[in-house]
């Protein structure tokens, strides 16, 4: 039907064509005679076919939209296509398409019902869910009902449950859907499964009626013959999609106390693994991609159920078996089923039986997404019996991997090395490995990570300088060596001075030829070393001073590099060997934590990174694989339990090592060095009248930095946020030279902040040793908009006088912004479309300081809004949009910001997607500027 | 559920793009562009799934054609495979051997037998038969809404 050939002569025949085309249909449309539902239908569709060729339409939307109202049912159909390829759930247009749906709903005809149900499932607007919300389930349940239209209405149902999670049907609705599990129409059970799945995973206690219907469900199926289920028997499988909708639907449940029922699903799980055995009666991997898919969701279950030993083993061997299978695609999710069945106690050993294959296929699969996949399998089968093979297994590898997964195996090899090292020489030269093969993937952390352990373990800091000592002769090593190698023989080179190879001059001199090679961290990391050998080896001190005083340190261009050599160089000439032998003393031991390597690892790999090893007590592991990926709350929590600890060194310095470019943990380091000497006390004078600090306010806009200061206590804030959670460190600087006994320090939701905010407050240590600091971690969830801060009390004893300290948690509601993008005219169009009376709120006001871009910048991107550039036509005025995350909506927001210079005053203007938030941000950000 | 399924050509010409949850057009065109240009370069032998982003890629090639589906963690790939071969069975049975040059000039039909085999990125009807049976109800309201327009046209009603 359309006239349009796709196949022009070249690209520019068809633009021209198509141009064409478009000003004809345009003008069409814009004529004075008024087209007919035919003529219409047949732009539309030509409309149609020119975006699916590529080019964009911007017009067409509103004849598209009369087409629905159309007695033919062929016009009708057309216009429904084009709103639900081309129309946003942002349209204007979409209350005179709910207004159309309406009337089609209304139909007796099943094939109009279909045609609008479709269309709310294909656009899903929030509207729409308001609008529908009620009406869709008493058609998917209702006796009248025809079966194409009951299984549209139910997964119409889910697609607006995914939208706006209240028009969840509750109460009297449960069982009747419930019971669709038992329909006669394997179409409508198939279509049900999927709603009811999501129901579940919403409010599982209220479904969970459907265990003992889902299993004697999928009882019938799995003993079916496959002629009883006639066309819903695929290539002699009978109903795939259902029985793997019923598998995946029971893993949200743990497995069914009912004897009877727990029976019938093992009955089950033992039928699809019989039939695994049997020879396939069919050739085509159709057949055998269905059972396969089958099988495949049913070791699923076992994994989450974890409590049937048999049934694991006999899944492992299963699985083990596809590791040689001729189809990629069958060896590519074996290795990934079996990296979660290493993770269970009972199937640890025998995916342990598969080491020599799951070896072989790193070396010999041609596609890197399987290779990935044997790293992965290799890494969560690793255990103390087999730790050192493979981990050299992934070193050989490492060698010739390609790039794109090697960063990962890096911090695999770095984290099984330290987990399973016995003998920590072995994890010295590990590592050092790492950085000799692959030294560029090698990140901070894993070479922070060594030194903390190497300082930890006084039995290795001898080999550990013997081998960096070796491994810096090398005429080309990696620059993260020669790091390890200038922190390690500062600490430790006096172990190994006393031979003649390894003189405190030869030491010198080996690093010093580095020197020039390596930037300015590096350099400034050498210094340091440098001014240790001062300390160690007072006999070429000044050979040593001689290099601070080298213009190219003494002069250089880089402040951090000067300041150090010239203090180091005066440090050196003033100090006494005592004051010397104190301040660059050996550093002290790490606290123990977890591998912050780990944490890395985590955080890249979200849900799929299993601790190793940890068979039997990380049951939670495979479910948090399986989490839905587009509202991963549980993969967020990962992140954010696992970002405690990346701060490598020990230090709470407001930036992440990994969050930010800057040289931070260097000077942390540097800090450690000295505070080995000295407490870091900011304030010694105590007596001293200090004016509290409060900086509440200026949280608003920050996420890290002081909360609170006076004469006892420094009170320090770090927090990061994530759609609607978040994670706040407190830290608590004891100020004075007194330990601060029956410390406490808790976190209150006043009023009705408690079903808005759910708060996770760990506890703290109840002793704050002089000069010493503590964390505590509160983990944040914002169910609701909130307009109060959260209480912060603090207790404790101070010479034995009870202290109390009441200040706010620096939350509001500003921290769960999603930065948003767009151009001027999306901009712009949701600024007008965001013009109710209660959308927008303003403020007018004096400005606290002088108008100044760059710190009006810093404020507005520190809002956690997007700033965004050149939308405004005033180039003096500024706009922002994000998005508010909450448990349970998100919120849109714009931002419009006019200085006015002559007069020293800001008008602000927000206007947001819900009333009472516009006004919410507005009073909030109006006395930050 | 599946996020969305996209047909293109060996030459990398999108011919038909189902979105199953609304993403700004800006996004959908890179999304577009980039899944194009990763399946392009993989070789035939390779394994159909890979890891994108927080999903996983599921594709197929059928002749000048690559189907490819993005679904999330939780669902399962093989069925995936699945659900791409029983929508080339239902074209191919529609047109009777389908070809990409079907899909590009009958492209209302590939949509609507797609709104009857997924809806909402969820499977609705996976007998063959029954989304048949559904086309050609609507094929048979159209023929009947033809034949009333050439009467009417001729005057005879």
């Amino acid at each position: 039907m359309p006239a349009v050939r796709g196949d022009g002569k070249s690209k520019e025949a068809e633009i021209k064509r198509i141009n064409k085309e478009l000003a004809n249909i345009r003008s069409k449309f814009k004529g004075d005679k008024t087209l007919d539902g035919y003529q219409k239908k047949k732009y539309v569709c030509k409309l149609l076919f020119i975006f699916l060729l590529g080019h964009d339409i911007d017009f067409g939307h509103m004849e598209a939209v009369n087409l629905l109202s159309s007695n033919k049912y062929t016009e009708k159909q057309i216009g429904y296509l084009f709103i639900s390829v081309l129309v946003n759930t942002n349209s204007d247009l979409i209350r005179l398409i709910i207004q159309s749906i309406k009337n089609d709903l209304a139909s007796r005809n099943p094939i109009h019902v279909n045609l609008a149900l479709q269309c709310i499932a294909n656009i899903g607007s929030k509207e729409m869910a308001e609008t529908f919300g009620t009406e869709i389930p008493k058609l998917l349940v209702s006796g009248d009902t025809m079966d194409v239209v009951k299984q549209s209405a139910a997964l119409c149902l889910l697609r607006l449950l995914r939208t706006c999670p209240e028009v969840i049907p509750s109460g009297e609705w449960t069982s009747r859907i419930i019971h669709l599990l038992n329909d006669q129409h394997l179409g409508v059970v198939t279509a049900a499964a999927s709603l009811i799945e999501a129901l579940v995973k919403r409010n599982t206690d209220e479904y969970k009626g459907c265990v003992s219907l889902a299993v004697s469900r999928l009882s019938r199926i799995v003993t079916a013959s496959y002629t009883d289920l006639q066309d819903y028997t695929y290539y002699f499988v009978p109903a795939p999609w259902l029985s793997v909708k019923l598998l995946r639907l029971l893993q949200n449940y743990p497995p069914p106390e009912d004897a009877g029922v727990r029976g019938r699903l093992t009955e089950c799980l033992e039928t699809i693994l019989n039939k695994a055995q049997e020879p396939p009666k069919s050739k085509k991997v159709q057949h055998s991609n269905a059972k396969n898919a089958v099988l495949f969701e049913a070791i699923s279950l076992i994994i989450h159920a974890d409590s049937d030993a048999t049934l694991l083993v006999r899944g492992c061997n299963q699985l083990g078996q596809f590791l040689s299978h001729r189809e990629t695609n069958l060896r590519y999710l074996a290795l990934e089923s079996l990296c979660l069945l290493a993770t269970s106690e009972f199937s640890h050993d025998s995916v342990k039986k598969h080491q020599e294959t799951v070896i072989n296929a790193l070396k010999t699969e041609r596609d890197v997404s399987v290779r990935q996949r044997a790293v992965d399998l290799l890494y969560a089968m690793c255990d103390k019996s087999n730790a050192e093979e493979i981990v050299q297994e992934m070193l050989n590898y490492l060698e010739t991997a390609d790039y794109s997964i090697r960063e990962e195996m890096v911090l695999k090899v770095a984290i099984l090395a330290e987990k399973y090292a016995t003998d920590y020489t072995w994890y010295v030269d590990v590592i050092l490995n790492l950085i000799r093969i692959a030294g560029d993937y090698v990140s901070d952390e894993v070479w922070f990570r060594v030194i903390q352990i190497v300082i930890n373990r006084d039995d290795v800091q001898g080999y550990a300088a013997k081998t960096v000592f070796e491994a810096l002769q090398a005429p080309a090593c990696h620059e993260n060596m020669v790091k390890v190698g200038s922190y390690v023989l500062g600490e430790f080179g006096n172990l190994i001075a006393g031979d003649q190879r390894s003189s405190p001059a030869v030491q010198f001199q080996l690093l010093h030829s580095k020197y020039h090679l390596c930037s300015a961290n590096t350099r400034a990391l050498l210094l340091t070393t440098y001014v240790k050998f001062v300390n160690l080896f007072p006999e070429i001190k000044h050979l040593i001073q001689d290099v601070f005083k080298a213009d190219n340190n003494l002069r250089s261009a880089d402040a951090e590099l000067q300041q150090r050599a010239s203090e180091y160089l005066q440090l050196s000439i003033v100090a006494s060997t005592d004051v010397l032998a104190t301040v660059l003393e050996e550093m002290p031991p790490f606290p123990e934590r977890e591998s912050s390597i780990l944490a890395i690892l985590k955080k890249k790999k979200p849900g799929r990174v299993a601790e190793p090893g940890t068979a039997g007590n990380d049951s939670a592991t495979p479910k948090e694989r399986k989490s839905p990926a587009l509202n991963s709350v549980g993969n967020h929590s990962t992140h954010n339990t696992s970002n405690q600890s990346t701060d490598l060194l020990g230090l709470t310095s407001p930036s992440g090592s990994s969050a930010s470019p800057n040289p931070a943990p260097l000077v942390d380091m540097l800090a450690d060095v000295f505070s080995s000497a000295s407490p870091p006390s900011v304030n010694n004078g105590f007596g001293s009248s200090f004016q509290p600090i409060d900086n509440l306010k200026k949280f608003a806009c920050k996420n890290n930095g002081v909360l609170f200061e006076n004469d006892l206590l420094q009170i320090g804030v770090k927090s990061e946020f994530r759609q609607n959670l978040g994670r706040i460190a407190l830290y608590f600087g004891n100020k004075t030279s007194f330990a601060l006994q029956g410390f406490s320090s808790s976190v209150g939701t006043p009023g009705d902040l408690a079903t808005k905010l759910i708060l996770q407050v760990k506890p703290v240590d109840v002793n704050v040793d002089a000069g010493a600091q503590i964390q505590q971690l509160v983990n944040v969830e914002c169910v609701d908009e909130f307009l109060e801060y959260p209480t912060l009390t603090i207790l404790f004893l101070y010479n034995g006088v009870q202290q109390r300290l009441s200040l706010k948690l620096p939350l509001t509601i500003n921290k769960f912004f999603e930065p948003t993008e767009m151009n001027s005219e999306a901009f712009f169009t949701r600024w007008k479309n965001l013009s109710g009376s209660n959308q927008e709120a303003q403020k007018i006001f004096q400005a606290t300081q002088p108008i100044d871009a760059s710190h009006i910048r810093t404020k507005l991107i520190g809002t956690g809004m997007k700033l965004l550039d050149g939308i405004d036509p005033n180039p003096e005025n500024y706009v922002s949009a994000g998005i508010i995350h909450t448990r349970t909506q998100q919120i849109g927001c714009l931002l419009r910001l006019e200085p006015n210079r002559q007069a020293q005053m800001y008008r602000l203007t927000i206007r947001s997607s819900k009333d009472s938030v516009a006004k919410l941000i507005c009073d909030l950000l109006c006395d930050q500027f | 559920m599946m996020q969305f399924m996209l047909l293109f050509s060996r030459q990398g010409k999108l011919r038909l793009q189902k979105w199953y949850s609304a993403q700004p057009d800006k996004t959908k065109k890179k999304i577009t562009r980039d899944l194009v240009a990763t399946i392009l370069t993989r070789k035939p032998k390779m394994c159909s799934f890979l890891e994108w982003r927080e999903l996983k890629i599921v594709y197929k090639r059928y002749a000048s054609l690559y189907f490819c589906c993005a679904i999330e963690q939780s669902d399962n790939e093989l069925l995936t495979l699945e659900i791409i071969h029983r929508y080339v069975e239902l074209l191919d049975k529609y047109f009777g051997s389908v070809c990409e040059l079907d899909i590009i000039f009958n492209f209302e039909k590939a949509y609507f037998m797609l709104d009857e085999l997924m809806l909402g990125g969820e499977v609705q009807e996976t007998s063959k038969k029954n989304v048949l049976k559904a086309i050609a109800a609507q094929d048979l309201l159209q023929e009947d809404e033809a034949v009333e327009g050439a009467l009417r046209e001729i005057g005879l009603i």
